[in-house]
């Protein structure tokens, strides 16, 4: 008994290593990639942080080539405001009604179905986006073109929505019934309980829904390389085309020159968006332990 | 039964069904006001389904059919124009483990206020303070009332749970075996407590625990299950007499078992 728990204790320890080693070799192979632009002395002098962060255009492939990252930022960030402010109530909405006010077996309906979302390919999402959202978008806010930050960030949403759903859904799901009683017992209505104790008690949760949604917003590809337009504008108008960071890599990466600047900046690009995912998954997943412990009354 | 007392509850009846099983059986007493009546007998015999008929809890369940009358001054709660709000804020309740939310300790008071929409602060604190007091928590929790009450030991945090029921100022107390989950020093302060309490409410209590039934209630019922696993109601009568001279055999049966 005593070795076997050893050998299983290695095994899953190894496999965990494995994972988090594979992470790793990633980050480093896309940082070495990247490297050029601050060692190698003809590319940094046209690709180096100053033109990445304080110039405004992306012409990579212009005979001056322009390497600003501030369009595609503002591009990445406009798409996923507008992704996060569809899908999050509605998420959020979704997971308080299935978990508070409907009984338990219409929810092992309900749970699974908005679950099934997330099988749906991002490419077939891209395809009725732009088939439909892109012409609703158009015909109510009767935007000039028909790809832009709100057709993405619409079709954006049905990707975020099972994922924020889920955990939103599970974190309300693991707050102990014993608080709801407790409220209810004290004269609470079902809508102040599920406001007052569940949502507060599972807020962490909720929260963590929330940045991991986003760090799908930000990391999809597909939907917005077929519905934003991809034009690489800085312009405060979420009806313009834009361009966001991974369909900027995902479009140019098949073409660019091996070793050249534009290469380099790309991998660069993609370091750029891997590390903010990453953070961006790190803190979710430190809320989503902070809330569980905080309901098994640990500290 | 004394006759002096005026009767708070009147279950007259009372048949309780989980989908088709019947939990508890044609179950009739009467709780005198300002008292400590105490629900006993053995695990699975409705003890808890019988004292969440009382503030309407079973029907948080689904599937769950109540038949009879649960009558609180006179009134049945089971008639279908009871506002719910106010009956539970009338009959509060207090678990078997003690369940603060994970709210700060004046939070927690505070919650049976505020969901009644008072905004009131200087009310709020006051009833806040006296609500702890009555709870005999104030003078340990006053220097640290927005820490979170889950740092408070199980002991505090059940005495918490009670000051919270108290702030909505019910006249009814439930308490499903409120010290089970506590160490015996913990336990005699809620039962000190209890005492205290009934002066100037009525409380109805489930324990296992037979000295604490005999220790601080007036009124005993005793539950048992028929060989269909129904509840039902054996013995009622005072405290002293269910301990002392017990009619049913099947009571002494059960108080002296546990006592050897
Ligand atoms: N939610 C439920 N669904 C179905 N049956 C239930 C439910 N709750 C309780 N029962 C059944 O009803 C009967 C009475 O349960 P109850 O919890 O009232 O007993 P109890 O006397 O409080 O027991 P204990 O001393 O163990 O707390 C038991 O047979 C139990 O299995
Ligand atoms: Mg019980």
């Amino acid at each position: 008994m005593e070795v076997r728990e050893k050998l299983a204790y290695i095994i899953i320890s190894l496999l965990a290593s494995v994972a988090i080693i594979s992470v790793i070799l990633i980050f480093i192979f896309i940082a070495r990639e990247s490297l050029p632009i601050f060692f190698n002395p003809e590319i940094k002098k046209e690709a180096n942080l100053r033109v990445f962060f304080f110039t405004r255009d992306w012409q990579p492939i212009s005979l001056i080539p322009k390497y600003s990252f501030i369009p595609l930022i503002v591009g990445t960030v406009k798409v996923t405001i507008v992704a996060i402010v569809i899908a999050f109530p509605l998420s959020l909405g979704a997971a308080l009604f299935t978990s508070e006010f409907i009984p338990g077996k219409f929810r092992e309906i309900i749970k699974p179905v908005i679950e099934l979302f997330s099988a749906i390919p991002s490419v077939v999402l891209g395809f009725f986006a732009l088939m439909n959202i892109a012409t609703w978008v158009q015909v109510l806010f009767h935007a000039s073109s028909r790809l832009n930050a709100v057709t993405a960030g619409f079709a954006l949403a049905f990707a975020v929505i099972p994922i924020t759903y889920t955990i939103c859904e599970d974190a309300l799901n693991t707050v102990p019934r014993e608080l709801r009683e407790a409220s209810i017992a004290l004269g609470a209505t079902k809508w102040q309980t599920a406001v007052k104790v569940v949502l507060p008690a599972a807020s962490g949760g909720v929260f963590a829904g929330i940045m991991l949604g986003l760090a799908r917003a930000m990391g999809e590809t597909m939907i917005v390389l077929m519905v934003s337009g991809n034009a690489a504008q800085i312009t405060l108008s979420f009806l313009d085309s834009v361009r966001t960071i991974p369909a900027t890599i995902a479009a140019e990466m098949g073409e660019v020159a091996f070793g050249s600047a534009h290469y380099a900046t790309l991998f660069f690009l993609g370091l750029l968006l891997f590390s903010i995912t990453f953070v961006i998954n790190y803190i979710a997943s430190t809320l989503l332990e902070r809330t569980q412990k905080r309901l098994r009354g640990e500290r | 039964m004394n006759n002096k007392l005026k009767i708070k509850i009147s279950v007259r009846n009372l048949n309780i069904y989980y989908g088709k099983f019947l939990a508890i059986k044609n179950i009739t007493l009467d709780i005198p006001e300002r008292s400590i009546t105490a629900v006993i007998g053995p695990s699975g015999c409705g003890k808890s389904t019988f004292l969440r008929a009382l503030n309407r809890m079973n029907e948080l369940l689904p599937d769950v059919k109540t038949e009879g009358e649960v009558s609180i001054d006179g009134r049945n709660i089971y008639s279908p124009d009871v506002d719910l709000v106010k009956l539970r804020r009338n009959v509060g309740m207090v678990f078997q483990r003690p369940n603060p939310f994970p709210k700060s300790i004046f939070e927690n008071v505070a919650f049976g206020l505020r969901i009644q929409g008072i905004r009131d602060r200087e009310r709020i604190e006051e009833t806040v303070e006296l609500s702890l007091r009555r709870a005999a928590l104030w003078d340990e929790v006053k220097d640290k009332l927005y820490k979170s009450a889950l740092e408070l030991s199980g002991g505090q945090q059940q005495r918490l749970c009670i000051a919270r029921a108290l702030a909505v100022q019910p006249q009814v107390i439930l308490m499903d075996e409120p010290a089970s989950a506590l160490d015996p020093i913990a336990t005699l302060r809620i039962e000190d407590l209890m005492r205290e309490l009934k002066e100037e409410y009525t409380i109805v209590i489930v324990t296992h625990n037979m000295q604490q039934a005999a220790r601080v209630s007036d009124f005993t019922a005793f539950f048992l299950t028929d060989e269909d696993r129904a509840g039902m109601l054996i013995e009622y009568g005072n405290t002293s007499d269910i301990f002392t001279m017990p009619k049913d055999p099947r009571t002494e049966g059960y108080i002296t078992g546990r006592y050897g």
